[in-house]
């Protein structure tokens, strides 16, 4: 994909994230209620291949390609999504303990989905609702953040988002409070903490699309994004229109991130702690680091998911659990930084 | 080739910081820009670069208004050397290196061969090829000067300009910088830089330019311009002159 900076040094990262991705992946599939065998998904997926049968009770081809199939798709993409688009911002913003949600991407998704949730809307409308809160939320913290004037657009940036966002979270405050205690409460309260649960084969194509346009656009700016990451004034010198690669940046992140979050709800920490993970197999040079991202995070996502259907009775929201991941990580990046910053 | 101010009124949205400097930097000299703190010097610095807008003149670059050149086209003829700064990213000391090719390259380009063989031999120049994989925020501060003139080499200019290439190095790397400095000239680039030091003035520019509170004091050969005189108003502090009884060489001490 991008042979010539993929120097020997990279490749050994990038086998562990994929390593990681596969295991998560033969774990999603025979890992639950209804355990399946390596050998039985095996055959199942060989016979979709070829076109054949597989030679399997008809129980076990349904729980692999109805039941967890389109489930284990859909924690690869927003686990992708998440981590790539985190690993964007961390870069645009020169900070690497920012996370997508920084402009109000999922803030104003959440709003819109609770608006949707409020009004009985079906389950594509309320995605819709949220992936266009998600788009309206970064843009009105743009257009916020562009207006003042200062010689630090980043950090006005970065401020506006947390305003902005603090203002949406009062929103959303004010439609649970007038929502249907009974009905509409639960449903807001659940989708706002994360889940897969409900994904079915409908929801892929609608995730698949904005995230693989967000991720293509990313990793063709690559090279671009590396002086991104420096002060503005010298990116500019070394010949980078940065206001313009800007708000391509952060559209393309904002699409991957709002589209999750229309999918799965409210899932914080990925965005944070994969990108560390990744810089960490594959170091800095963005055209090693998105794709290590991407793998890495839908692999981190499906474990994590399949923790969360697994390890009790009811299943576990899922941005609860990586909340529990990620605060630690956070606290551990916030004490490890700590000699930078003096 | 010349960069050239003419008239130029300089200063932020807010506020102006000087008036009426004209400045003029040709291929193959050295121009040092000394003055007290809040002076000026690095407004004026950044207006040359065209990462500010005059408030009022023009900034011409071959005689054409900068503002008519793209910013890729510009970043080809005038590279910018920043204050030495720890990155937030431990990227390689060669991908910093590669970084300065990035306005010799389209929108979606990766570094090609031949941008690999100009960041290796700007590396070579400055003596630092063995730091290529070395990550950036893990060399001295001394390294870290040489590694930005690199990446500014590798942008092949015509012109570096240095925002205090000297202030946070010791003894023996300023000299090192200051020897770059004249080498450059040599090769043919025009080079710009601020100082604190009238020494360094002395020690690596052809000529100096004076500014106090944004308006110029001085403009000429080195050694006609940094006088006592000229720099005691210019600091409005004593300044004391020595001169090596063996070579005849200048210095200035201050106090």
């Amino acid at each position: 994909m991008c042979g010539e900076v993929m120097n020997r040094s990279a490749l050994p990262g990038l086998a562990i994230a994929t390593g990681v991705l596969i295991a998560g992946l033969l774990l999603a599939f025979t890992v639950g209620r209804y355990p399946v065998s390596l050998g039985e998904l095996m055959s199942v997926l060989l016979a979709k291949l070829s076109g054949g049968r597989a030679d399997v009770a008809p129980a076990v081809e349904s729980v692999i390609l109805q039941v967890r199939g389109p489930r284990v798709l859909a924690a690869v993409l927003v686990g992708s999504a998440l981590a790539v688009a985190g690993t964007a911002f961390q870069g645009l913003f020169r900070n690497p303990l920012v996370s997508p949600d920084i402009l109000g991407a999922s803030s104003g998704a959440a709003l819109g989905a609770v608006i949707g949730i409020f009004f009985s809307l079906g389950i594509v409308a309320i995605q819709g609702f949220a992936f266009i809160g998600g788009l309206v939320a970064v843009g009105a913290v743009y257009a916020i953040g562009s207006a003042v004037r200062s010689r630090d657009p980043i950090l006005v940036l970065v401020l506006t988002g947390v305003v902005v966002g603090a203002l949406l979270g009062a929103g959303v405050g004010l439609v649970k409070y007038l929502a249907d205690p009974y009905n509409q409460l639960p449903a807001m309260t659940f989708w706002l903490l994360g889940s897969l649960s409900a994904t079915g084969v409908p929801d892929l194509l609608p995730l698949f699309g904005p995230v693989a346009l967000g991720t293509a656009v990313l990793i063709a700016l690559r090279w671009r994004m590396n002086a991104m990451s420096l002060p503005e004034e010298e990116a500019r010198a070394l010949g980078i229109a940065t206001g313009p690669l800007r708000v391509a940046i952060v559209a393309a992140a904002t699409l991957t991130t709002s589209a999750s979050v229309a999918t799965a709800g409210i899932i914080g920490w990925v965005g944070l702690v994969v990108p560390h993970l990744a810089r960490s197999l594959v170091g800095p040079d963005f055209a090693r680091l998105l794709p290590t991202a991407a793998i890495l995070g839908g692999g981190y996502l499906l474990l994590i998911d399949t923790l969360a259907r697994t390890m009790a009775e009811v299943e576990i929201p899922l941005g609860i659990l990586t909340a529990v991941v990620g605060t630690p990580f956070f606290i551990w990046l916030l004490a490890s930084m700590q000699r930078n910053w003096s | 080739m010349r960069l050239e101010g003419h008239g130029l009124t300089i200063g932020y949205a807010d506020h102006v910081v000087g008036r009426g400097l004209d400045v003029a930097l040709n291929t193959g000299e050295v121009l040092a820009l000394l003055g007290p703190n809040g002076g000026g010097k690095t407004t004026l610095l950044k207006t040359l670069l065209g990462l500010l807008t005059p408030k009022a003149g023009e900034v011409r670059l071959d005689g054409k208004p900068l503002g008519d050149y793209s910013i890729r086209e510009r970043a080809r003829v005038v590279a910018y050397v920043p204050q030495v700064h720890v990155g937030t990213f431990a990227f390689s000391v060669e991908t910093v290196v590669l970084m300065g090719r990035t306005a010799h390259g389209s929108l979606f380009s990766q570094p090609s061969t031949h941008d690999r063989d100009v960041s290796h031999a700007s590396l070579e120049r400055f003596g630092i090829a063995h730091l290529a994989q070395r990550p950036y925020t893990m060399i001295s501060g001394g390294e870290r000067q040489l590694v930005l003139l690199a990446r500014a080499l590798a942008q092949e200019p015509q012109f570096v300009v240095l925002d205090e290439p000297t202030a946070s190095l010791d003894f023996g790397n300023q000299g090192k910088v200051l020897a770059e400095i004249g080498a450059l000239a040599k090769s043919g680039h025009g080079v710009l830089f601020t100082t604190h030091d009238p020494n360094h003035a002395l020690r690596a520019a052809d000529r100096a330019y004076l500014l106090r509170d944004g308006t110029r004091i001085a403009d000429g050969p080195v050694d006609e311009v940094l006088n006592r005189t000229q720099l005691e108003e210019l600091y409005r502090a004593p300044v004391e002159r020595l001169t090596d009884t063996a070579t005849g060489a200048v210095a200035f001490l201050p106090g």
